[in-house]
């Protein structure tokens, strides 16, 4: 039996399902990152305004990232059954440590300088942050961002295991028939969709930050 | 839930899921045996790797930059083709988990060996060592906090990927939570994940204690930072 490797006419056949995963794939990422930040946010500024808050924070966002994947989906199973949600709960839970520690320490980053600065031209407290501080810290929050998305992108292909996975349900049918052409396609297009998300995010941080474009 | 709950305990006290090769502490063994064989395989090509380009500052920029393309590959689907590939056995497991474990580990070396202090390194070499005993007693033990925390990331991170080992028909703890997907049995799907995480939240804090007992007690304080750095930077399974 000569099978090649890799079958150009099942990618040509299947072109519809392979956009469907990879779409699919795309909002596995993008719900949860973008959950994950807007919990992540207030409870940075939570931390900065009360430091000891910071602390149990961190401890509890670094224990659900300690959880294996796998178990932590498959735990969601009695709340959620095989929905959606069993895949966005944890993918959400597992970017709050990155997000929460850059947005803070991006935050506590800024020089005193800059912070008396712009008190002593009379800027508020809430003015300041977000007129002054926000924009500073927005290099750190981006890299955390980057980190966070990336990661999550490798994580969504693993729900395939529980009725979800974008294109981990191209791996699950390579691996299933014994046909590496949905496993590799699903691979290179996963692998492509974490660096153009990454450059994506880079570009955004570049248009937020013109100041840094042209050092010295 | 509460039904969920005195299902788990039942399947815990049933002495049936405690005893033979599907048994739990069979399922134990298994699970540490793919994970130590995976950490003493990436610990070899890693090691040398990252003190060679951190002692020599060559070819730096290429390791970081491929061990964060590395970050982007889903561990799950390279067991997956490494199995399509080499068929049942361990060496689909042992890749996948080699391949996650040695960029972390890389790039932690070789991040420890650079933050070396320049004057450290010159007063090592002016007191007349030669290029190894540099590495051995002065880069090394210096660099330590980092390369622990690398090995330490990469060993949990191991523990909790080798689930996926059930996936492609080997045992371990995955066992549970694949079969119990399989014939939607949910108490024995939480079960092993239960256990999967207990073995990891264990390896954790077994790495953690290592990690001060071998880091010398000037550079405990750049110890636990460097636990963060490397754990925020790795990705789990």
């Amino acid at each position: 039996m000569a099978q090649s490797v890799f079958e150009w006419s099942w990618v040509v056949e299947n072109r519809g399902d392979i956009w469907a995963q990879l779409a699919e794939h795309i909002v596995l990422t993008a719900v949860p990152v973008g959950l994950g930040f807007l919990m992540a946010f207030p409870m940075a500024l939570a931390s900065i305004r009360w430091p000891r808050l910071y602390s149990p924070f961190l401890g509890v966002a670094g224990v659900l990232f300690s959880i294996p994947t796998l178990a932590l989906f498959v735990v969601m199973i009695p709340f959620t059954g095989l929905s959606k949600a069993t895949a966005i709960v944890p993918l959400t839970l597992y970017t709050l440590l990155i997000l929460l520690r850059n947005t803070v320490e991006g935050l506590k980053g800024v020089p005193s300088h800059v912070r008396e600065a712009a008190e002593a031209m009379g800027y508020t407290r809430t003015r300041q942050l977000f007129r002054i501080e926000l924009p500073l810290a927005v290099p750190v929050i981006v890299a955390g961002l980057r980190i966070a998305t990336v990661n999550t992108i490798a994580y969504v292909a693993i729900t395939a295991l529980i009725g979800q996975g974008g294109l981990g349900n191209l791996f699950m049918d390579g691996f299933l028939r014994q046909f590496p052409t949905p496993l590799i396609v699903g691979l290179v297009l996963s692998v492509m969709l974490a660096v153009a998300a990454d450059l994506g995010l880079l570009g955004v941080q570049r248009v937020l930050t013109p100041w840094r474009r042209n050092p010295g | 839930m509460i039904e969920v709950v005195t299902n788990l305990v039942a399947w815990f006290a049933d002495p049936i899921n405690w005893q033979g090769p599907t048994g739990v502490p069979t399922r134990i063994l298994e699970h540490i045996w793919y994970s130590v064989l995976a950490i003493v395989l990436a610990v070899a090509i890693a090691q040398p790797v990252g003190i060679l380009i951190g002692h020599t500052g060559r070819g730096g920029a290429l390791a970081i930059n491929l061990s964060n393309a590395a970050r982007a590959v889903p561990t799950f689907g390279v067991i997956l083709l490494t199995f399509l590939v080499a068929g049942i056995g361990l060496v689909p497991v042992l890749v996948a988990l080699v391949v996650l474990a040695v960029p972390s580990m890389i790039t932690n070396t070789y991040a420890g060996f650079r933050a070396v202090d320049r004057d450290v390194r010159d007063s090592a070499e002016g007191m007349g060592m030669t290029g190894w005993q540099v590495v051995r007693r002065v880069e090394i033990p210096v660099a330590m906090p980092l390369i622990m925390a690398g090995v330490r990331i990469s060993a949990v991170q191991i523990v909790a990927t080798a689930t996926f080992a059930a996936v492609v028909s080997l045992g371990g703890l995955g066992r549970y939570i694949i079969d119990g997907l399989a014939q939607q049995d949910l108490t024995q799907v939480l079960a092993g994940a239960i256990l999967v995480a207990a073995l990891s939240l264990l390896t954790e804090l077994g790495l953690s204690r290592l990690q001060t007992a071998i880091v010398s007690d000037g550079l405990q304080e750049e110890s636990q930072e460097a636990s963060m750095e490397a754990k925020l930077e790795g990705t789990t399974g």
